[in-house]
């Protein structure tokens, strides 16, 4: 008994250090992907956060056909880098509606008149209660949204050019 | 020419702990303790290369030398002289060449102060540190070497992290590394009385003021630390449960048992194994922290430049140090005989539950530090703060805080229960009078661990001071004094954090200037918001006027500072220190026109937490200058008998 109690401080430590081991063998990964990928959208219902563009409320994302939600803000620089690539997917035939986080109608339309406006819907969504409630953490993200309005895929930070062709099969899968 | 003089330094310590670690292999192999002669003032040279590698490095973040990557990185030309001097040790690398430093120095002392211990012993225990000391060298001179230089120099630094540039940082790492890296010492000491398998009472008194000295530092730097992130982050808590504060308390702990083990190995013989693995646990757990913080596997607000190879380094220093003195251990113990027998109730006893209730505690804080880690392991992320802590932490430290209050009053190897009893009815009465009192006043008003916290606080405080009753206290010795106020240190401590849970009164409003905000019979009136500039910053100052139940007025600055390098907004709380609390008041945003949000705290007692810690370190000191002061007196006496 003794014996075993002498060697067991050891055995603990080599536990341990396997532990720590594996801690720095991991990948760093900082991303937080949201829960929500693979589940229908939460409800919510936000105000119109353009002067020419109508409102958003989750119910009408379910349209039958793969759109893409788009969060954004007219205070973010990487959202303003990923506007061109918006304005292609949205040339190649893609729905594309947003949620403006933080955000005031002015901002938003000023935004949308010196970027371009590829959105069909925008909501407007002061508190980012609805940012917070579809998992997503911050300004620029993605979310593809299938035909019955579930969340299929989550793209986190801007759209660069080099993700177009990721993000159009991930629309057509979800067809 | 500075730099360079300084790694040599580096260079030639680590040739030279080389050298102490092959002429102390010999001696013990060879069994020739007169080499001991020959490594002393290798130790000693040793230890002053590090001071000097140290002062090198200071001297160039004091001269703004651009040319050193690690001055450009972490300071600037304009910084005021002091966080200069202290933004040394505000970094990776310089706090590494800070932790050589102290290992080096220790190293020193102990070749030079040593002179109880067995002379084999002796030689081992620097061979140890030796040993120790090299795989750290390698470490920074291989994987964060301070002194690299730049092509072509900067032309200025990219400053220090606004949240360090505070007087706390001259005082708080350094006192936390004299006790952290101290600790290696009774590390060497284990692994030198393994190796010649000398554990005995005379090896526990050798040993008992080197564990004195680290604790009394690592106590007074966690209580520095615990007060300057208490005033500094602005959140108004004093103890966070953060993994790099977790990562300090937890070589503490090791460290407390460890100075009470040593005790009883001291006076009665008894608790041979388990002290020598207390004392290999006290400085592994030292190096388990730092692995934790350096290597970026756990997130903290102490951010360090996160290196996986630096992390990979020390994890293969771990393995090496802690996996060799635990096989050490599991080799050698065996052959230490058992130590002294002694009764069921004795102050034996009483230490071995206060070790056991502080392994717990150490293995239940550990548990939940690396918990993130091991549920990551299998693909979830969950993150254990305060609540995970203060539940499971709390109860059992309280019920230390008793057999702490009991031990004193029971008598070495037998005592009998109802005579303990006896001793402890006057606490058990203030223990009864105090519950019967919050009962009374504040029933169901407070949490139940702060409600029996005050009540422990109270009893303990009563029991800690009863060892010195119907004593002369002339006559009675220091060390026993000491115990006594490091005790009653923990006591008050306790009662200020209890008070703190219990009674804060937190209070959030906008105001704009004119208006009142009222907390706990406190009328905060805002006078006025205007700019103000200091040397490295610019802040929007608030003055507030301040008093309580019509008593005079104070003016309180509670500033919102802006640090132009690197780019930070800190919060400088304005405190207002009374005999029985402190106000605490947060200047934060300007919440809509002209209205600016204001966040207060009264909290009663609060200042106990520390002056308690104080206490505590102020008792080690005492128990250290008794211990050591006896055996000058001692020597001095044959001396003059021999004379």
């Amino acid at each position: 008994m003794r014996r075993l109690l002498i060697w067991l401080p050891l055995v603990l430590f080599a536990g341990f250090f396997i532990l720590f081991a594996s801690g720095l063998l991991k990948p760093d990964d900082r991303v937080i992907t949201s829960k929500l990928v693979g589940k229908p959208l939460p409800a919510f219902t936000l105000p119109a956060a353009a002067s020419d563009r109508p409102p958003l409320a989750s119910a009408g994302l379910v349209t039958g056909q793969p759109r893409l939600l788009n969060i954004f803000a007219s205070w973010c620089v990487p959202c303003a880098a990923e506007a061109p690539q918006l304005m292609a997917l949205k040339e190649a035939g893609v729905e594309i509606d947003a949620i403006a986080i933080r955000d005031a109608r002015p901002d938003v339309d000023r935004f949308l008149q010196r970027y371009g406006n590829p959105y069909s819907r925008i909501g407007l969504d002061a508190r980012s209660s609805v940012q917070i409630a579809i998992g997503s953490s911050g300004v620029p993200e993605s979310f593809v949204i299938d035909g019955k309005g579930r969340i299929t895929y989550q793209h986190i930070g801007d759209i660069r050019a080099d993700d177009l062709p990721t993000i159009l099969k991930r629309l057509k899968d979800a067809r | 020419m500075i730099a360079e003089a300084g790694l040599a330094a580096l260079w030639l310590a680590a040739a030279l702990a080389l050298l102490q670690l092959m002429l102390s292999g010999i001696g013990l192999a060879g069994h020739k303790p007169d080499l001991l002669g020959a490594i002393r003032p290798v130790a000693v040279a040793q230890g002053t290369l590090t001071t000097i590698a140290f002062v090198s490095l200071i001297t160039l973040f004091m001269r703004s030398d651009m040319s050193v990557l690690l001055v450009a990185a972490n300071s600037h030309s304009m910084k005021p002289w002091l966080y200069k001097f202290a933004g040394t040790w505000g970094n990776h690398e310089g706090s590494m060449l800070l932790w050589v430093t102290v290992m080096g120095v220790a190293g020193a002392a102990v070749a030079l102060f040593e002179r109880a211990l067995h002379r084999e012993t002796h030689m081992a225990t620097l061979g140890g540190q030796a040993a120790i000391s090299l795989g750290f060298y390698a470490f920074l001179i291989f994987a964060s070497n301070p002194f690299a230089r730049i092509d072509p120099p900067a032309a200025d630094g990219q400053g220090l992290n606004p949240l360090l540039q505070d007087p706390g940082l001259a005082f708080h790492p350094p006192t936390l590394y004299l006790g952290y890296v101290g600790l290696s010492v009774a590390f060497s000491f284990a692994v030198g009385a393994l190796l010649t398998r000398q554990v005995d009472a005379a090896f526990a008194r050798a040993m008992r003021p080197w564990v004195l000295a680290a604790w009394i530092l690592l106590t007074l730097g966690i209580t520095a630390g615990s007060y300057w992130a208490y005033y500094e982050l602005g959140w108004g808590g004093w103890w966070f449960w953060d993994p790099v504060e977790n990562a300090s308390l937890m070589p503490w702990l090791a460290a407390t048992a460890l100075l009470h083990s040593v005790t009883v190995l001291a006076t009665r013989d008894a608790l041979r194994a388990w002290t020598v693995m207390l004392a290999v646990i006290a400085f592994s757990m030292s190096m388990v922290g730092t692995f934790l913080v350096r290597s970026g596997i756990l997130t903290s607000v102490h951010a360090f430049a996160v290196d996986p190879e630096r992390g990979t380094f020390i994890l293969v220093l771990l393995g090496l140090y802690i996996g060799g003195a635990l096989a050490l251990f599991g080799w050698r113990v065996g052959a230490v005989r058992e130590g002294a027998p002694f009764e069921l109730v004795s102050r034996e006893t009483m230490l071995v539950v206060n070790n056991l209730l502080l392994s717990v505690i150490l293995g239940l804080v550990l548990i939940g530090t690396l918990y993130p880690l091991l549920t990551e392991a299998f693909g979830h992320k969950v993150s254990v703060g305060a609540p995970y802590f203060d539940r499971i932490a709390g109860p059992i430290a309280l019920i230390l805080m008793i057999v702490m209050a009991a031990g004193p009053l029971t008598r070495w190897r037998r005592d009998r229960l109802g005579e303990v009893s006896r001793r402890m009815i006057v606490p058990a009465i203030v223990a009864l009078l105090v519950l019967a009192g919050l009962a009374i006043l504040a029933w169901g008003k407070i949490g139940v661990l702060p409600f029996l916290g005050l009540i422990v606080a109270l009893a303990v405080g009563v029991a800690s001071v009863a060892p010195l009753w119907k004593r002369n206290l002339r006559r009675t010795p220091l060390f026993t004094w000491g115990m006594v106020i490091a005790h009653l240190g923990c006591a008050v401590s306790l009662a200020g954090m209890a008070s703190d849970s219990a009674f804060t009164v937190e209070k959030l409003a906008a105001v704009r200037p004119g208006d009142i905000v009222e907390a706990a019979g406190w009328k905060l009136r805002l006078l006025q918001i205007s700019p103000v500039a200091g040397d490295n910053w610019t802040a929007l100052q608030a003055d507030m006027e301040v008093d309580r139940n019509g008593g005079s007025p104070v003016i309180l600055h509670p500033q919102s500072r802006f640090f132009a390098s690197p780019p930070t907004t800190t919060t400088e709380a304005a405190l207002l220190t009374r005999w029985n609390g402190q106000l605490y008041v947060v200047l934060g945003q300007e919440a809509d026109e002209g209205r600016w949000q204001v966040r207060v705290w009264w909290k009663p007692f609060v200042t106990l937490i520390w002056l308690g810690g104080a206490l505590i370190a102020l008792g080690g000191a005492l128990a250290l200058l008794g211990r050591e002061r006896r055996g000058w007196l001692l020597k001095w006496r044959a001396r003059a008998v021999t004379a």
